[in-house]
């Protein structure tokens, strides 16, 4: 901690959280709002005379709320930086009338009630994400009576109570009476491994935290009955089954078996632990003086004040495993990475860790973000778009549409037409998509190309396929999880990826009912994971579009499915093939020659002309409207 | 390139069993040799180890392929590695397309042979379709700012941050709360050294 903020290549922004960032690998940009702070922390010699005239008494956070503090204090004696801190939101100094008498007594006038949030805007290649995870709130598992009895405290409360720096200064007492509890007991997987009021994963780190425990009790009371009662013990890591060993050669007992219920003996203060030992087979009970539940660790909520203030997940787009932490680009190849190139995770964000491997961790973030900086300069794929002159009708749907402010309405050189800055174009192809002249190509992602793909499919046995969109980061990637996890569904699906779902125009999807397709999918990621930041509601809108336009037409608009499948959705995306195959029955081949007849007509697949600035006017007055067939 | 005769390189991977014991490689093979432009149809045990590898380099020379297609795996695992590959030979990489026929084939229809190779088949029709009309790219570089942020003040936050200053690059380490230290230091000792925690 010292090191890390005396380093001179570390600008420490304590106070601080992430408004937004915006740009791409190696060059990202981004917000951050640093809170006002009242104490100069430069100045601050931490001398602690504010403290001692501060009125207001509020519960320590540090200290798990089990003492107290002021209103200006040291988040704690080691803190870094080693400032006092002004809790704004307790703080009675704000009305001069009220209060002030910190700033009145402080000796180097290092506190200023007139500051105010400063934004700075920071210029990085590379993101890590490290904001860790929180322990799981106890409140649900009442039977264990953490909300009843005061000596039944949690694993972090345990802490603060053995620890000399502690509201006890590290002699471990009771809440109720202060004395020093004699037996002691510990509930391992409070939370864990129970889908149905927890989590249903293993938290990872509290059977050896608990063993750590019982170690710590044994050597200030060696005197003192310690039980651990526990599903089975997982001691998996480097010198782990010795501690464990250790733990039973002190004495504690391990009992196999969660308590069904604990009460308070009325005449003694005992806590009543019933529980059945699933090694004896026997229901046993056991009086004990303190109880510690071993909480789960869970992935950190981020608190939304209703003010729209995004978390760091919704502003990097960062998807999540079903258990809640953030998805690695791969799980066992790129552990550290995000999908999103340039960002990284490290620790307790990406699933519950100790610090041996949150160490681990943050070193190969550090260093595959090093690699990326090292370098120097960052190559990118080259999907990104670009503007056909002579087709434009100067409607700026694009730069409408475009969700990266890549496509600047008028370009003062070229006159009226859009211009494209290929460096901000992220490649998503909404704007080719929109575009009702076709003067936008997708490199990469050309509608001949799609066409063809269209075309390979439905050469031979249409009535047999369904034609399915999914975009690369998600849906195709949920397909793949599919593929890994080995789930089985039946074979009619047919996919295309392009990289965003705001790619597939509804040209593709006319093209596919004219070749005969029965049934056609479009699919992306859900709107908070979108990777192009909201691209995927002009994928919404179009599919809407052409759902009205088909209904019109008399053409069942249940063959064109829309789904937002997430790429750790490897089930949802067995489910929704096996719901589109049933679907798929349904569609006759009369209904499919008729739609084919229909659409032969109307020529829906085809591009807007170019007819002169009216048409251009009434386009751009309805952005993304349905395209009418071209006079002949 | 436009002016030149399509030459497409089809490789079918066997993936050893992952793909060949759902999905018939052989038949699928044999169509795509019966598709437009394919000039030459590999079948390979691995196509990504390096004997594949050599193969494709080897048909881009042999057969002066302009176009390959790759039947194997997902392009999320494999599509740099081709990409890689194909640029050796002198081929622009985004010549070069994969059609998934394991992650979302192979592996996902076990029980329905006949089905999952229709669906091969299928899917590299459609890639060989896609893989004409292809053209060759430029992949821009762009300068890279040496800072990186790091989010979250805990251990893993200042072990990331401290590795990055030490390696030479700037660092901005952003702590919502007052103190760096996170939920390590409210710890008291810690295993399985017993040491304390800060």
């Amino acid at each position: 901690m010292m090191d890390a903020g005396r380093h001179p290549r570390i600008e420490l922004l304590v106070n601080s959280e992430v408004d937004d960032i915006t740009g791409f690998v190696g060059n990202y940009r981004a917000t951050v709002r640093r809170r006002a702070e009242y104490v100069d922390a430069g100045e601050c010699t931490s001398c602690g005379d504010c403290e001692d005239v501060c009125p207001v008494v509020v519960p320590d956070e540090y200290q798990q709320g089990l003492s107290s503090r002021r209103a200006i204090y040291l988040p704690f004696p080691q803190a870094v930086p080693s400032s006092y801190y002004l809790d704004a939101e307790n703080c009675l100094g704000f009305n001069p009338i009220a209060c002030g008498k910190c700033k009145e007594v402080c000796d180097k006038k290092c506190i200023d009630f007139d500051v105010r949030d400063t934004i700075l805007d920071l210029e990085v290649g590379s993101v890590i994400v490290a904001t860790g995870m929180e322990p799981w709130d106890p409140r649900p598992y009442d039977e264990y009576g953490y909300t009843r009895f005061d000596n039944v405290v949690t694993a972090m409360e345990f802490e603060r109570l053995i620890c000399a720096g502690g509201p006890s200064e590290g002699e471990l007492v009771r809440l109720s009476d202060r004395r020093v509890p004699e037996r002691v007991g510990f509930i391992q997987c409070v939370g864990s491994r129970s889908p149905n009021r927890g989590v249903p994963y293993c938290s990872n780190i509290c059977c050896m935290a608990t063993i750590k425990q019982t170690l710590q009790i044994a050597e200030h009371y060696p005197d003192s009955q310690q039980k651990v009662f526990y599903i089975d013990i997982r001691s998996f890591g480097k010198g782990f089954e010795d501690m464990y060993r250790r733990s039973r050669e002190e004495g504690v007992d391990y009992i196999r078996g969660l308590p069904g219920s604990v009460e308070r003996d009325p005449q003694t203060g005992e806590l009543v632990v019933e529980v059945e030992n699933t090694l004896s087979g026997r229901r046993e009970q056991h009086r004990l003086d303190m109880l510690v539940l071993a909480t789960a660790l869970v992935p950190r909520k981020f608190s939304r004040n209703g003010d729209g203030k995004r978390s760091i997940d919704e502003i990097l787009s960062l998807s999540h495993t079903s258990d809640g932490f953030v998805m690695e680009a791969h799980p066992k190849l790129k552990p550290v990475d995000a999908p999103t190139r340039g960002v990284y995770f490290a620790g307790c964000v990406e699933s519950p860790k100790d610090i041996k491997e949150s160490v681990t961790q943050a070193g190969a973030a550090a260093m595959r973000a090093g690699n990326l900086l090292g370098a120097g300069q960052v190559r990118i794929e080259a999907i990104t778009a670009e503007l056909v002159a002579d087709l434009c009708a100067e409607c700026k749907i694009c730069a409408a549409v475009c969700p990266f402010n890549a496509i600047v309405e008028a370009n003062k050189k070229t006159g009226l037409l859009p211009d494209f800055i290929e460096a901000a174009c992220a490649g998503c192809g909404t704007c080719a998509a929109e575009c009702p002249f076709d003067a936008i190509v997708m490199r990469h992602f050309e509608d001949a190309q799609i066409t063809a793909q269209i075309d390979g499919i439905l050469a031979d046995n249409p009535m047999e396929k369904i034609v399915a969109f999914a975009c690369n980061w998600c849906s195709y990637a949920g397909g793949d999880n599919a593929g890994t996890s080995r789930l089985q569904y039946p074979p009619a699906i047919r996919l295309i990826r392009t990289m965003c779902s705001g790619r597939v125009d509804q040209r593709f999807i006319w093209h596919a009912f004219e070749q005969g397709a029965p049934m056609v999918l479009v699919s992306g990621c859900h709107f908070s994971d979108c990777h192009y930041i909201d691209a995927v509601t002009w994928t919404q809108r179009r599919v809407e579009k052409v759902w009205t336009q088909m209904e019109k037409l008399g053409i069942r608009p249940e063959r064109l499915q829309l789904e937002w499948i997430s790429a750790a959705e490897g089930q949802k995306f067995a489910r929704v093939m096996r719901e589109l195959d049933e679907m798929l029955r349904s569609v006759t081949d009369e209904e499919v020659a008729e739609t084919v007849k229909i659409l032969g007509k109307k020529k829906l697949s085809e591009p807007k002309k170019v007819l002169g600035p009216a048409a251009a006017v009434n386009v751009a007055s309805d952005a993304g409207a349905t395209v009418s067939p071209p006079p002949a | 390139m436009s002016d030149e005769t399509l030459r497409i390189g089809v490789f079918v991977c066997d993936c050893g069993h992952n793909i060949a014991a759902i999905v018939d490689t052989e038949e699928v093979a044999r169509f795509a040799a019966e598709l437009p432009d394919v000039a030459t149809v590999v079948r390979n045990r691995y196509t990504c180890a390096d004997p594949g590898q050599q193969e494709i380099q080897k048909a881009i020379a042999e057969h002066r392929l302009n176009r390959v297609v790759i039947a194997s795996c997902t392009p999320k695992i494999h599509e740099p590695t081709f990409r890689s590959c194909v640029a050796e030979a002198g081929l622009n990489p985004y010549l070069m397309e994969m059609a998934n026929i394991r992650e979302h084939c192979s592996w996902v229809h076990m029980k329905d042979r006949e089905g999952a190779t229709a669906k091969a088949k299928d899917l590299v029709r459609a890639a060989v379709g896609r893989a004409a009309r292809l053209k060759a790219q430029d992949e821009k570089t762009f300068p890279v700012t040496d800072a990186a942020l790091v989010i979250g003040g805990g251990v893993a936050g200042i072990q990331a941050a401290l590795e990055l200053a030490d390696g030479g690059h700037q660092v901005y380490l952003v702590e919502k709360g007052p103190s760096i230290g996170g939920i390590m230091s409210a710890l008291d000792k810690t295993f399985p050294t017993m040491d304390c925690s800060i």
